[in-house]
C-alpha cells in the first residue's frame, strides 16, 4: 500500500467572541465570562482534513500553540477526527504576534517531519489577521492558496481548489507539499458523537516546549522577543457620534420624512 | 524632523486584467501625505503583463517612482512569483513603509513577503499616522471591531494592509512627473500552483453601491427579506445585512456589512431592524446619509444615524415601497 497523506491542521483556542466584554472606561478586555472554543474557521479546516482522509486516506495531526488549557481544544480536535495532537506551550512562546506565532508553528511542523498538506482556517475570530497561514507557508518554503471556498478534487499528488481572486473565482491546482486556508463556505463541520468524545479522552496530547524545537529553531524568534509588532494603545471605536433627528411618529408620517430626504438627495430617478 | 535613513514609502499596485485596483490609488494618496511629513518619496511596484501605460497613471496619482515588472508570467496573480520579485525589490530599495490593499490578493501576498523579510505586518488597517519619531502608527479594529488598536512595528519596512475605501484617493494629475524604472522579472516556471480556470463571480458589490438597504436581527424569518428586496429594487439599490443573518445562513456573505464583511460608503444607507453592534457600525458609519428604523429607542444605531425612525419596519417598509412606486410612475408619465 502506498504511503498515507500527511495532513497537518492548525488549531487555535479562542474565547467565544460574543461573550468577551470590553470596558470602555479602562480599555480592558474581560474574557472571564467567555468559554474557550476552537476557532470556528479551524473547525472548517479540520472537517476538510477529515473529508480528505475519508476519501483517499491520511493521517491528521492537529497542532496548536497556546496555554496549557488549549489541550481541551486539541482533544476536541481528536474527537472530531484528528489522529494525533501536539500542543506547543511554553512561557517563551507567550506574547507572540503573527510572525512569531508562524515561526513557532513552522518550526513545529519541521520537527514533525514531512507533510503533504497543511490546512488552516482563513483567520481567527480574535486576531482576525488571516496572516498566520500564508506566513507559515513562506517560512516552510511551500506554496499556498488562501481563502479556499471549495475543494474540487484531491489525490495523493495534488489538490484542486476554488478561491476568489479580485473579481473572479480561480480554480487552482496546488501540488503537494502545500498549504491552504479555508473559509466557512468550504464545508459544514460535523459534531463529534459521544463515542468520539470518549475515544478522544484516551488519545494522549503531545506537549512540546521551546526546547523541543531547538533543533530547527532559534528561541529568540519565539514569543514576545520574536514579535516585531506591538500594541501601543487600544480605545473605543465609537468616539464621534452623529445622532441626528429622532422620529417618533406614525408610520405614514415617517415615510413622508424619508421620502423628502430621498428626494432632496436626488436618489429618486 | 524624522531622523534616520530617508527611504521611500512603497505602495503595491494591485492589478487585474491590467486594471489597477482603486485601493492602490487610495494608498498612493495616503502615502503622499505620510511621505511629505517624513520628507521622503513615494514609490510603487507594479507587476503584470503589457501594463506600461498603467505605470504612468500611478505617477499621475501620486507616485514619484514606479518599479515595473512586465512579463507574461506576471499577468495573473501568483503568490510565489509576486513574492520573489517584490522581496528582491524591497531588499534593494529598503523602504521605510510598505503598504498594500487589504484585498484578497493583498492579504494573501503581504504575509508571505513579511515572513520572507522577517518584518512585522499589521492587517486590515483603517487609518495610518506617524508618531513624533516618524514611526508608523497602524490603526485597526480588534475583537470584531469592538475596540480599536494602534499597532507599531519595530522592524523595517513597517508593513500594513489597508482596507479599501477608508483612505481618500488623490485626483488624477496628468501634469505630475515621475520615473518609471523597468526591472527584469525573475522567471519561475513551476511555483507549485497553476490556474486551471477562471470563473466570473455573480455577487453583489456593496463597496460600489450608491444605495444600500440593510437587514438585521429584527427580521423574524428569512422569507421576510423579500420586503427588503422590494425596497432595494424601488431605490435601485442593493440589499445589505448585519452579521447574525449571514451566520444563520439567511443571506450570503457578500451582502454582509461590517468589520468582518464589507465596508460600505453609499450615498444612502437604510438600516432596518439593526440594533447597531460596533462591528456593524464600523462597516456603514461613513455613509453619506444614514436612515435607521428600529423599534427600540435606545438602539445604538441611532447614535450614528442622521434620521432615526423609532418604529416597526414591518409596517413602515411596505408603505415606503408603495410611495416609491407611486413616485416612479409619476415620473414615467
Amino acid at each position: 500500500m502506498s504511503k498515507k497523506l500527511s495532513i497537518v491542521v492548525l488549531i487555535k483556542q479562542v474565547p467565544e467572541i460574543e461573550k468577551v466584554r470590553f470596558d470602555y472606561e479602562t480599555g480592558r478586555l474581560d474574557r472571564s465570562s467567555a468559554t474557550a472554543v476552537i476557532n470556528p474557521f479551524d473547525l472548517n479546516a479540520l472537517e476538510a482534513g477529515v473529508e480528505i482522509k475519508e476519501k483517499i486516506g491520511g493521517v491528521i495531526t492537529a497542532l496548536s500553540m497556546g496555554p496549557e488549557k488549549a489541550e481541551e481544544s486539541l482533544r476536541d480536535a481528536v474527537a472530531r477526527g484528528a489522529d494525533q495532537a501536539v500542543l506547543l506551550t511554553d512561557a517563551r512562546f507567550a506574547g507572540a504576534d503573527t510572525l512569531a506565532t508562524s515561526y513557532t508553528l513552522a518550526s513545529a511542523i519541521r520537527t514533525l517531519g514531512t507533510f503533504d498538506l497543511i490546512i488552516c482556517g482563513e483567520k481567527t475570530i480574535d486576531g482576525d489577521t488571516a496572516q498566520v497561514g500564508p506566513e507559515v507557508a513562506e517560512l516552510l518554503g511551500t506554496p499556498h492558496v488562501a481563502f479556499v471556498e471549495q475543494i474540487r478534487d484531491i489525490d495523493k499528488e495534488r489538490i484542486i481548489v476554488k478561491t476568489k481572486v479580485g473579481r473572479r473565482y480561480h480554480i487552482i491546482e496546488l501540488k503537494f507539499p502545500g498549504l491552504i486556508t479555508v473559509t466557512k463556505d468550504v464545508n459544514t463541520p460535523r459534531l463529534p458523537t459521544l463515542r468520539d468524545k470518549l475515544r478522544s479522552r484516551k488519545i494522549p496530547v503531545t506537549t512540546w516546549r521551546a526546547d523541543n524545537l531547538s533543533g530547527v529553531a532559534q528561541t529568540e524568534f519565539f514569543g514576545l522577543s520574536g514579535s516585531p509588532t506591538w500594541v501601543a494603545r487600544v480605545y473605543s471605536p465609537l468616539g464621534e457620534k452623529r445622532r441626528g433627528q429622532i422620529i417618533k411618529s406614525t408610520p405614514e408620517e415617517a415615510v413622508k420624512i424619508i421620502m423628502d430626504v430621498l428626494k432632496n438627495l436626488n436618489i429618486l430617478r | 524632523m524624522f531622523l534616520g535613513e530617508h527611504r521611500d514609502i512603497l505602495v503595491f499596485a494591485e492589478q487585474e486584467d491590467g486594471e489597477i485596483h482603486q485601493v492602490s490609488y487610495e494608498l498612493l494618496g495616503k502615502g503622499r501625505e505620510l511621505a511629505e511629513k517624513l520628507g521622503v518619496g513615494v514609490s510603487s511596484v507594479l507587476l503584470g503583463h503589457v501594463i506600461g501605460k498603467k505605470a504612468t497613471e500611478l505617477i499621475h496619482r501620486g507616485a514619484d517612482t514606479v518599479f515595473l515588472y512586465d512579463h507574461a508570467s506576471l499577468g495573473d496573480f501568483d503568490v510565489v512569483r509576486y513574492t520573489v520579485n517584490i522581496m528582491k525589490l524591497v531588499e534593494e530599495e529598503r523602504p521605510e513603509i510598505f503598504l498594500m490593499g487589504a484585498t484578497r490578493i493583498g492579504r494573501t501576498l503581504a504575509p508571505r513577503i513579511a515572513a520572507a523579510l522577517r518584518t512585522g505586518l499589521t492587517a486590515d488597517c483603517v487609518d495610518l499616522d506617524l508618531d513624533a519619531n516618524g514611526d508608523l502608527i497602524q490603526i485597526r479594529p480588534a475583537f470584531s471591531g469592538n475596540i480599536m488598536a494602534q499597532i507599531k512595528t519595530k522592524t523595517k519596512p513597517q508593513m500594513a494592509t489597508v482596507r479599501y475605501k477608508v483612505m481618500k484617493m488623490n485626483e488624477k494629475n496628468p501634469e505630475r512627473k515621475g520615473e518609471v524604472i523597468r526591472r527584469e522579472a525573475e522567471i519561475i516556471d513551476d511555483t507549485g500552483t497553476r490556474i486551471l480556470e477562471k470563473i466570473e463571480a455573480d455577487e453583489v458589490d456593496l463597496t460600489e453601491a450608491e444605495v444600500i438597504v440593510s437587514a438585521g436581527r429584527g427580521f423574524k424569518k428569512p422569507e421576510d427579506l423579500k420586503l427588503l428586496e422590494q425596497l432595494a429594487e424601488a431605490l435601485s439599490g442593493v440589499v445589505g445585512s448585519s452579521r447574525p443573518l449571514v451566520d444563520a445562513g439567511w443571506i450570503s456573505k457578500d451582502h454582509q456589512v461590517g468589520f468582518s464583511g464589507n465596508i460600505a460608503k453609499p450615498r444612502v444607507y437604510i438600516a432596518c431592524g439593526i440594533s447597531g453592534a460596533p462591528q456593524h457600525l464600523f462597516g456603514m458609519r461613513d455613509s453619506d446619509v444614514i436612515i435607521s428604523i428600529n423599534k427600540d429607542p435606545s438602539a445604538p444605531i441611532f447614535n450614528v444615524s442622521d434620521y432615526g425612525v423609532v418604529g416597526d419596519f414591518y409596517e413602515i417598509v411596505p408603505i415606503l415601497v408603495r410611495e416609491l412606486k407611486k413616485e416612479r410612475s409619476k415620473e414615467d408619465t
